[in-house]
């Protein structure tokens, strides 16, 4: 079984979602082969070969031109598995190149179960196996999902790759940095994250008030940063940050995937949610069943007096 | 100009999920219904659009299902879409990413539409991949996860969320389709006298059999709950109790509490 796997590099530097590629196509057992948009001092430092298309020809990402030298790669190589982080690069290029190829795409798998490829369903709360129907098709794998353990000491054997398209309708313009960070979680030793369950804005006091206690940071989901409860720099997960403090409180998050990839490093997880069955209880430590807004002060109380 | 938006309808995903009988999609009994949340995004962006062009393009939503979609529809006209298109197919849940964006182009393939607007993903199954493929299909230029959207002279500038807190910006000519994010914009509520204005509207039903040509590309073997990785201890009862037990645990097991 042969693997191609798309890597990504963002700004001259190669994304470490490259090497959860590799990592979950050993777990597939596949003969690994590589494709970059790139340069060569970016190559994943693994053995195998790579395709590597120049950036300074190709230029930052484009889809189209992206898709081709995907697809040129995919014509050399004959894989039966073309592989692609689940991250805005795959999620934009994926289907494009599913579609070019006219094979099916499985989006998002967090495992493989007796071959079949498992994916999330409504926000983690369930789990479904999915087949391909042809011997081709393409994967993108949820971030997170598999970590790379081995060496990395390899050089890959360079092919380079070109294409005939030099150009597309769309045009790149630029990158936008994040906004500046109010916050730096990345160093937080404790993390007390404010979930859509807390119910108001005005609710989110509550939750930094028992950060506070803790002696910690504020953390928050998704749909708290994008209702506007706090600044994106608070945000945890795929969209936002990866963290991994010493202790994680997730309050009123029911843990979507795109969460969980987000903090399940952490080295101890504590869940209050009001709902036993939520998915963040799969990572929890400890669950504690209560309704968050009643739990916090008394809890932020003793941590005060303690 | 032509708009149009794809929108799907999910469940709350509040809810308790069960596995159905057959052990292959979730029991759609006593399930609440809504339209997938990133597609009230790219509704509220096509009707800004039309607004922006002075309410003359004229916007088709689109979805796919059982005749309960009627609602999400009647939903998308209230905030301000034009005419609406119920692909019926009570078996929609068991068609998969290819058919249901092969099923879109041949609806749109011979209607000219300059720019088609959907969401992401849809929250049920998330594949992310019906809109860019729809897009593929057609021929059209393609941005995706827009977190911004700006029209001008057959030109979307469209800025891309990527990871942690970056963004793209690129510019796609039309015919053009996007996928809309979370937090693009703030959709609005259908007032009452919209949604007695939405009852008036165009509702044409289209039999998914007229459309759909294609095989599925992938199948579902199998749903179940996630496994526990277990060893979690639970918590419950008196708060005091509570808040006492598990400062008692962190104190024993982590070194963060001295």
């Amino acid at each position: 079984m042969k693997a191609l796997l798309v890597c990504e590099q963002r700004e001259g530097k190669l994304l470490d979602t490259s090497y959860e590629l590799v990592a979950f196509a050993e777990r597939l057992g596949a003969e690994v082969s590589l494709v970059l948009v790139g340069k060569e001092a970016q190559a994943p430092k693994i053995t195998g070969k790579l395709y590597l298309a120049d950036a300074d020809k190709y230029g930052e990402y484009n889809p189209e031109l992206h898709k081709h030298i995907v697809v040129a790669a995919v014509l050399k190589e004959n894989p039966d598995y073309i592989i692609f982080p689940h991250s805005s690069y795959g999620w934009d290029l994926a289907p494009r190149v599913a579609a070019t190829l006219r094979v099916g795409q499985v989006s998002e798998v967090v495992n493989i179960v007796d071959g079949k490829f498992e994916v999330s369903l409504c926000n983690g709360k369930l789990r479904r196996t999915v087949a391909p129907k042809a011997a081709r098709a393409v994967l993108t794998v949820q971030a997170g999902a598999f970590n790379y353990t081995g060496q990395l000491s390899g050089a890959p054997q360079v092919e380079a790759i070109e294409i005939s398209q030099g150009s597309s309708p769309l045009q790149f313009v630029g990158y936008e940095p994040a906004e500046k960070k109010e916050v730096d979680l990345g160093r937080a030793e404790i993390i007390v994250s404010a979930g859509r369950g807390v119910g108001k804005k005005e609710n989110v006091a509550v939750i930094a008030d028992l950060a506070k206690a803790f002696g910690g940071e504020l953390g928050a989901s998704r749909p708290v940063v994008d209702a506007g409860w706090v600044g994106h720099s608070h945000q945890v997960g795929t969209t936002g940050q990866t963290v991994s403090p010493k202790l994680y409180v997730a309050c009123g998050i029911s843990g979507a995937i795109q969460h969980l990839a987000g903090m399940k490093k952490s080295d101890f997880i504590v869940a209050i949610n009001k709902d036993k069955e939520a998915p963040i209880s799969e990572a929890a430590d400890v669950m504690v069943v209560a309704d968050v807004l009643a739990l916090a002060p008394v809890l932020a109380e003793k941590l005060r007096a303690a | 100009m032509n708009i149009l938006v794809c929108i799907k309808q999910v469940p709350d995903m509040e809810s308790r999920f069960k596995v159905n009988g057959t052990g292959d999609w979730y029991d759609e009994a006593d399930l609440a219904y809504r339209m997938n949340e990133y597609d009230e995004y790219a509704v509220e962006q096509a009707v800004q659009l039309k607004e922006q062009l002075g309410n003359q393009p004229e916007i088709t939503v689109l979805s796919i299902g059982a005749d309960r979609v009627g609602e999400a529809l009647k939903k998308a006209l209230a905030m301000g879409c034009d005419k609406a298109v119920q692909v019926q197919d009570s078996d929609s849940a068991r068609k998969d990413p290819w058919q249901i964006a092969n099923i879109i182009s041949a609806y749109a393939a011979d209607k000219n539409f300059d720019v088609i607007f959907t969401g992401m993903q849809s929250q049920d199954r998330g594949s992310a991949q019906v809109g860019v493929t729809v897009a593929e299909i057609l021929g059209h230029n393609c941005a995706s996860t827009l977190v911004g959207f700006e029209y001008a002279d057959g030109v979307v500038t469209a800025k891309r969320e990527l990871e942690g807190g970056v963004k793209s910006v690129v510019k796609v000519p039309v015919p053009a389709l996007v996928t809309c994010q979370l937090g693009l914009n703030v959709p609005r509520y259908p007032t009452l006298p919209n949604i007695m204005k939405a009852k008036k509207k165009e509702l044409q039903l289209v039999p998914v059999a007229s459309l759909l040509k294609e095989e599925a590309a992938t199948g579902t073997e199998k749903l179940y709950p996630p496994v526990k990785s277990g060893g979690g201890i639970v918590l419950e009862g008196d708060l005091a109790d509570v808040a006492d037990r598990l400062l008692g645990i962190l104190k024993e097991k982590t070194t963060v509490m001295k």
